[in-house]
């Protein structure tokens, strides 16, 4: 008697061959080289110096100390987004709207920052509960749609991103909101108050400009604590079980349904400490803005695609991406146009993520060929032997 | 100003907004029905708007400029397809990149170049723009709006009476099921896909050569995104999603000219409005408001 097989998920299954690594690798020198020869070649076609432009981002991300310390400024808020996103993604959920939770994030800190007149680093503690709480319950929301009406979750992140980034500028327009107060009649911004010295995260360093920020502790620990998790915990084995294969989770035991809105709701948290982080270190101005985030939401979900949802991979993908956005600041000293950071930056993704689907892709065609050959040849044997 | 003008004013100012939309909806209501949630609209309109001016000015004619704009569109369909659903990139990856990709493109090239304005004909429709309030805003346009005409009825034939509309259907229902009666699922999405990017496209460049006339640094400005909330608000049919389009047109049109009239409504509210309603409507309308069932869901053959 055959048993009824388990849908089980190919991804247990395939065994790449052992040639898969050095191929993926080999390709990935290949895509990147491409890359980046398709950038100068823009830079060039617009009578700009390719070399120029490198320099430049080199000086502006990581040429001296205090290039550096631009570079990891970004990297914390980036490295949290992309470390959420590892959980929601291991655990089958697609959260895509990072960039909405991160400025819920740092909507509900900065209320907190400046609503509490606290002093002391009770209120920092605070305001980071707040912020991961915030983005926590943003996303929750989602998860609530899906749950109560089955609204698809890639489809509310969505949406629901567009949603905050209103609802901030909202918040920051309106007096009895967050609006900076008004100074002897004097026009007001678009802005918040500037948080309180309290509720802002320090940096430390002894060389003369590296400064490490808080936030960038935050960020490597927390990318170490969810690897460990992910790798190592139970509740880590059954999240994946769950994005591998959900109907195999059911039958073991796993709540899919819970499991699933607590990665959502995590991802959301890490989004919304990312906001928190934003707001709070120097790299920006401790004001809470309409656009506070600039994109660290979707950048932070990219780098998360390619460590292919390894926090401890993203750590590495985070700072490329920290150092290209700080590259950026000096490239318009060079006359070359800012925006090109984002061009090298998505043709780079690109030549991350293609190679190792295109590799894998080539090897299901050859073993696809080969297993119909083998088919084949049997199908001749038996009607041998019958005949 | 009487009332009868400002509504004129506001409504032809809605068409003209919505026209842009309804055309990229088109598009991307096939792609979905196929399964294939594509972001990327956003880049093929907005990297559409950006060639149609290039090639306008470059030719000197804007309807070659039109003409380039689909073609971008249908470029960007064929990156995004080729990643999305040959390659199995992630969909949602290769859109978000393609959408930093396009803007950070276009931008750097709006930057280092100027190009001459170009604009299509307008075009009135003798007769019917004589109706009061509703004849100035529906029947006089630039010629590339009447368009739609042609294009709302031949996007529904398509998906509802052709045998490929069929198939395509059940490709973004029942994939695997698609897949064993001999359709090659992902070959129908990237068709699908480049009918979108071509709607998409001249939606973008009747954005650019024909109601603005020029480009400027991210010109769609998250147009893209909206029409996906018109197809999710539509309920993945047709005519909703096109009712959708209307509606939100409108809603942008009312942002850009309450100030003027007086009146105090907040602005953000109306920008967030499509996504709300789109929102609202998943939530209230389930039992017939329903995606495709394999929508975003790549299909890999031999999978489960």
């Amino acid at each position: 008697m055959r048993l009824p097989s388990l849908p089980i998920a190919p991804a247990l299954v395939r065994q790449p061959g052992a040639t898969h690594g050095w191929r993926v690798a080999g390709a990935t020198v290949a895509s990147v080289a491409i890359a980046l020869a398709l950038s100068a070649g823009l830079i060039a076609w617009t009578g700009d110096s390719p070399i120029a432009s490198a320099r430049a981002i080199y000086d502006g991300s990581v040429a001296s100390q205090d290039a550096w310390t631009t570079t990891l400024l970004y990297v914390a808020p980036l490295l949290l987004v992309a470390v959420g996103s590892c959980i929601s993604s291991s655990a089958g959920v697609f959260n895509i709207g990072q960039e909405g939770q991160v400025m819920i994030g740092a909507l509900t800190g900065a209320w907190v920052g400046l609503r509490l007149a606290i002093s002391g680093p009770v209120l920092l503690v605070l305001v980071a509960l707040a912020a991961a709480v915030g983005g926590a319950m943003w996303a929750g929301l989602c998860a609530l749609m899906h749950r109560t009406r089955g609204v698809n979750v890639v489809v509310s992140t969505l949406l629901m991103t567009f949603i905050a980034a209103q609802v901030v500028s909202y918040a920051v327009n309106t007096s009895w909101f967050l609006q900076e107060s008004r100074m002897n009649g004097g026009l007001v911004s678009s802005e918040s108050n500037q948080l309180p010295s309290a509720a802002r995260l320090g940096s430390f360093g002894h060389y003369p400009d590296l400064r490490i920020n808080g936030g960038l502790i935050i960020a490597l620990v927390a990318a170490a604590v969810v690897a460990l998790l992910l790798a190592r915990s139970r509740w880590g084995f059954r999240l994946r079980l769950r994005g591998l294969n959900p109907r195999v989770a059911q039958h073991a035991g796993v709540r899919v349904v819970a499991l699933g809105a607590i990665a959502l709701m995590i991802s959301g948290a890490f989004a919304g400490l990312a906001g928190m982080v934003l707001l709070t270190t120097p790299v920006g101005t401790n004001r809470l803005q309409p656009n506070i985030s600039g994109n660290i939401g979707w950048d932070g979900l990219l780098v998360a695609l390619v460590a292919r949802q390894r926090p401890v991979v993203a750590i590495p993908v985070a700072l490329l991406f920290g150092a290209l956005r700080s590259g950026g600041g000096f490239l318009a000293a060079t006359g070359v146009p800012p925006y090109l950071v984002d061009v090298v930056k998505s043709l780079l993704v690109l030549a991350f993520v293609l190679p190792g689907v295109l590799v894998t892709m080539l090897d299901r065609r050859t073993r696809a060929a080969s297993s119909t050959r083998s088919v084949t040849s049997r199908a001749v044997v038996t009607n041998e032997v019958v005949a | 100003m009487s009332a009868a003008d400002n509504a004129a004013t506001i409504l032809s100012s809605g068409v003209r907004l919505s026209v842009p939309l309804a055309l990229a909806a088109c598009g991307e209501y096939v792609a979905e029905r196929a399964g294939a949630m594509n972001i990327s609209v956003e880049a093929m309109m907005l990297g559409a708007a950006f060639t149609s001016v290039a090639a306008a000015s470059a030719t000197g004619s804007a309807t070659i400029g039109l003409l380039v704009g689909l073609a971008t569109g249908m470029l960007v369909a064929m990156i995004h397809g080729n990643l999305a659903h040959r390659a199995e990139v992630n969909p949602f990856v290769v859109g978000l990149v393609l959408n930093v990709l396009v803007l950070g493109l276009t931008s750097y090239l709006i930057t280092t170049s100027t190009f001459a304005p170009h604009q299509v004909a307008q075009l009135s429709v003798p007769g019917l723009r004589e109706i009061p309030v509703i004849g100035q805003p529906l029947f006089v346009e630039r010629w590339p709006a009447y368009l739609l005409v042609l294009i709302v009825p031949l996007t529904w034939w398509l998906v509802e009476r052709s045998r490929w509309g069929l198939e395509l259907r059940a490709v973004g229902e029942y994939p695997q099921a698609a897949d064993l009666t001999g359709i090659r699922v992902n070959r129908r999405r990237r068709q699908a896909l480049l009918w979108c990017g071509a709607l998409a496209g001249l939606g973008g460049a009747y954005l650019a050569v024909a109601e603005v006339g020029s480009f400027n640094q991210n010109m769609t400005a998250g147009r893209g995104y909206i029409v996906i909330a018109a197809v999710i608000f539509g309920g993945w049919r047709l005519g909703r999603t096109l009712l959708g389009c209307a509606l939100f047109g409108l809603a942008d049109a009312m942002r850009l000219a309450l100030p003027a009239l007086g009146v105090t409504l907040n602005s953000e509210f109306l920008i967030a409005a499509p996504y709300l309603l789109a929102l609202l409507a998943m939530l209230l309308f389930t039992t017939q408001h329903r995606e495709p069932r394999a929508l975003a869901q790549p299909f890999e053959r031999g999978s489960v």
